[in-house]
């Protein structure tokens, strides 16, 4: 199995460790990532909010890029993976601004969009059967049945139409699959999809210190000892600003979880993290 | 609003249909958008009047609003509507709506973190965060905001020092230039 790996601004810093463990799982499993070559950020909430042109233009440059490798595209991050399956329905939409974007793509890249390739999220990936039988086969350690909350977000499963994977979008379930395959116990919470403020936390910290201090309460209301995502800014927003008052909940990426129990050395990546999981 | 006569006009929904592609006149006020939306606790006006608005004409109060600015973007609202209406999508041609219109924002944090976000796109092909942050801080005086979190950051080798940038400049430049030939 091969593909185009677009990690995206975030997983080259604030989320480095979602790279790192995202591309250690998949070389243990045999399945081959190529990075893009020379990819663009995707524009994410920036781009849709005050610039239409770069929403669209932003994710189709990384779209071209990949076509002309030929591979499909595996996105760790919720809002790159939102931002390029969108521009995609937007490439199939009848707006008139299609052909135009289009005919300057080709004076661009030197091709047009052909929509080709596909997008997939690593959750995804982590589901195919292929690798589901790999996941059995190599897990090597259990987690014991420790509670855990998987936590989605907003963008995996929303718009719907243009993005989600899972059977129903709102009571996604695949990470709490996985979580069982590593002998966890996914706690049943009603906060798995609310939103932690996303980009709002540089620009309105108290909406955003809010929405986290609900979304731990909740996870700690059902018996979770930690939070795992699949959403760099999730992460970085629950990892930093929980409430202080209280025991903190560490906040794991989901592939971080499937590494330990493959037994890859994950050291490296759970010092990154602010609240310490090393005990954990 | 209450006790004023509203007079409607339908200038504010056809330009708002057309840059949101969204079907406004659809709303039957089920408010379960409102239901279901993180943010209302800080809202001045609930989702469900946006598009209320928007139908109205009320163009003067939704762009100086503080809500098209507080929406996350997280398409609660739209993934539950009955009739398919994004209002995150609505929220984002109102907000390019007071930018053309040169309306003040309520929040104008909100506005100069986007603007930074993307100037430091334009200027490295990716976001510097360091960079993008300071640019914000400057810009809007936060200064002391978050200076501890940073300094962590920083400490883990989660905020680079200096901007990576694409290195097929010239090919990302054409790409912006599109947005200028409109």
């Amino acid at each position: 199995m091969k593909f185009s790996y677009y990690p995206g601004c975030s997983l080259h810093s604030t989320a480095a460790e979602f790279s790192a463990s995202t591309e250690a799982i998949f070389k243990f499993l045999g399945v081959k990532l190529q990075e893009l070559d020379d990819w663009c950020c995707c524009g994410a909430t920036s781009g849709h909010s005050i610039n239409n042109f770069l929403s669209h233009a932003l994710p189709l440059y990384n779209l071209i890029l990949a076509e002309n490798n030929g591979s499909d595209i595996v996105v760790p991050c919720a809002a790159c993976y939102s931002s390029l399956k969108s521009a995609q329905v937007f490439m199939k939409s009848n707006n008139s601004k299609v052909t135009k974007l289009n005919n300057h793509l080709k004076v661009t890249m030197g091709r047009t969009y052909q929509g080709q390739i596909n997008v997939y999220h690593v959750l995804e990936i982590l589901n195919n059967p292929q690798i589901q039988d790999l996941l059995k086969k190599h897990i090597s350690k259990n987690f014991n049945g420790i509670p855990l909350a998987s936590y989605y977000g907003c963008l995996l499963n929303r718009p719907p139409k243009a993005v989600s994977f899972e059977d129903n979008p709102e009571q996604p379930k695949l990470m709490d699959k996985l979580l069982n395959q590593v002998g966890a116990t996914p706690v049943v919470w009603p906060h798995k999809n609310e939103c932690c403020g996303a980009s709002l936390a540089i620009s309105q910290p108290k909406i955003v210190e809010q929405l986290v201090a609900k979304i731990i309460g909740s996870a700690k209301h059902a018996g979770a000892k930690a939070i795992v995502t699949a959403c760099p800014l999730c992460q970085t927003n629950l990892d930093s600003r929980q409430p202080q008052d209280t025991d903190s909940l560490p906040v794991f990426f989901i592939t971080e979880i499937i590494g330990l129990a493959l037994g890859i050395n994950s050291l490296s990546w759970l010092k990154k993290h602010l609240i310490d999981p090393i005990p954990f | 609003m209450a006790g004023k006569q509203v007079i409607p006009s339908s200038k504010l929904i056809s330009s708002v249909a057309k840059k949101s592609s969204q079907p406004i006149n659809r709303c039957y006020q089920c408010h379960k958008c409102t239901g279901g939306c993180p943010v209302t606790f800080a809202m001045d006006i609930m989702p469900h009047q946006v598009v209320r608005y928007v139908q109205l004409g009320l163009e003067e109060k939704l762009l100086e609003s503080k809500t098209i600015w507080q929406c996350t973007a997280c398409h609660t609202c739209g993934s539950r509507c009955p009739n398919g209406i994004d209002i995150a999508a609505i929220n984002d041609a109102l907000k390019q709506q007071a930018i053309t219109n040169n309306v003040k924002p309520a929040l104008p944090e909100v506005r100069t973190f986007h603007e930074a976000f993307l100037a430091s796109v334009k200027n490295n092909g990716r976001v510097h965060e360091l960079g993008m942050m300071l640019a914000f801080k400057r810009k809007t005086g936060t200064y002391l905001q978050d200076v501890s979190l940073g300094l962590k950051m920083f400490r883990r080798n989660k905020l680079r020092l200096l901007p990576k940038k694409i290195k097929n400049r010239k090919r990302f430049h054409t790409l912006l230039q599109g947005e200028k030939e409109g």
